[in-house]
């Protein structure tokens, strides 16, 4: 009895610590074969169609209304204190900072993240990657490694849309709903947003988040048992682990970026 | 799908992307108004700085000139010495003073300055020797029951 269960805590032990030095040398052999991603562009431009602008959708409408809310919300707390003319310096900070990269990256794990699992789980599980090994096509070059860049490029560009978009809906609830004036909602924005420190901050989160998710969203369909309901299991893993993923990431981020800041 | 409306759909997709971050960078951010390549140092020595924090404005006559680069303890003289980093376009008379001053009652801290009337001009490294500490609530209040006090023992 005793027995069996440290069997299990080992047997387990083991599979977790194969799992890991299987992703990173998955992670690897994806960056040493990403020259075929570059060469033949053409891949790289198909898989950001399906990541990047099927996902426009959802993100600017997600980000139109998370930024009227904000709007709404903050307007609400900050006239109790008569500043009501913070409400652009509050929308644009913590769109820029926070809800653009962490929410464009957990709607962009569950839109792309999803999709990219379910479709290689499947070409593995119909015997489409060793088709292609045996045809002496790499399938990391063909298949992953454009999806892998696809994905990095497109989510910097979907977090700053989602964050233009949300400030655009602040603007249309502050100012033509409620009526804070213009003037101050656009110069107190302006003059609190720093270009380095909070711009160019929440960009590079959007790419560590974009690596994150498609590294994580590739391993899981690659890794996935050739089975149906191996690919939908891996399918919300996907999800699931990517969320995770990227608000512990947040965390660190923040925590080293903001740092010395207040 | 046709390959050139897969184009299309991407380019216009990229072209978004960075507009979205052109407006990020030119609307609703701004750089920091004084970069480190235009820009002079000059040290002020208060007695206590309050609540001051770096990256404070500086301001003269309510025009922000610059902002606190640096605050440190001086362990020789005792007292705070904080650099101020000034707009290069700006110049200051050697006998200018300098305040700590808060906006509003219970708004940020920030150094003000008061040109003098000198006509040689502070250069990089230099000290302002005109200082006025930050006005800390605690010593005001304590100051103003030693007076209660004291006009109360004397009557």
């Amino acid at each position: 009895m005793l027995r069996q269960a440290i069997e299990n805590l080992g047997n387990r032990t083991i599979q977790g610590v194969w799992r890991v030095g299987f992703a990173s040398r998955f992670f690897f052999a994806m960056l040493m074969h990403s020259g075929t991603a570059f060469r033949r562009f053409g891949l790289t431009i198909r898989e950001m169609y399906f990541t990047g602008v099927l996902s426009l959708i959802i993100i600017l409408v997600s980000g139109l209304f998370v930024g009227m809310v904000l709007g709404l919300q903050g307007y609400e707390t900050l006239q109790r204190f008569g500043a009501e003319s913070a409400l652009g310096t509050l929308v644009a900070l913590s769109l820029v900072r926070e809800l653009g990269p962490v929410l464009a990256g957990l709607l962009f794990a569950s839109r792309a993240g999803s999709a990219i699992t379910a479709e290689i789980g499947l070409m593995k599980a119909t015997e489409q990657l060793s088709a292609m090994e045996m045809m002496a096509v790499d399938p990391i070059a063909r298949v992953v490694a454009p999806r892998f860049w696809a994905g990095v490029i497109s989510m910097p560009l979907l977090a700053a849309l989602f964050s233009a978009m949300g400030i655009f809906g602040g603007y249309l609830v502050g100012v033509h709903l409620i009526g804070v004036d213009e003037g101050t909602f656009w110069s107190q924005m302006k003059s609190a947003v720093d270009f380095q420190q909070d711009i160019i901050n929440g960009v590079i989160k959007s790419v560590v988040f974009g690596v994150a998710i498609t590294t994580i969203a590739l391993f899981e369909g690659y890794d996935a048992p050739p089975t149906a309901e191996g690919v939908s299991g891996a399918t919300t893993r996907t999800v699931v682990t990517s969320s995770l993923a990227v608000l512990a990431l947040d965390f660190v981020l923040t925590a080293f970026m903001f740092r010395g800041l207040s | 799908m046709n390959k050139t409306v897969l184009d299309l759909w991407v380019g216009l997709f990229v072209i978004a992307g960075v507009a979205a971050l052109l407006f990020l960078a030119l609307k609703v951010g701004s750089t920091s108004a004084v970069s480190a390549s235009s820009s002079y140092e000059i040290v002020a020595r208060f007695d206590d700085i309050g609540g001051l924090k770096p990256r404070a404005p500086v301001k003269s006559a309510g025009v922000v000139v610059g902002r606190v680069a640096d605050i440190r303890f001086d362990n020789k003289t005792f007292d705070a010495a904080v650099t101020l980093r000034l707009d290069s376009r700006y110049a200051f008379p050697k006998d200018t003073s300098a305040a700590i001053m808060t906006s509003g009652l219970l708004g940020e801290q920030y150094v003000g300055l008061e040109a003098g009337g000198d006509s040689q001009v502070l250069k990089n490294k230099d000290q302002i020797l005109i200082t006025q500490s930050a006005v800390v609530l605690e010593n005001l209040i304590g100051r103003f029951m030693y007076g209660q006090a004291q006009e109360g023992a004397s009557q």
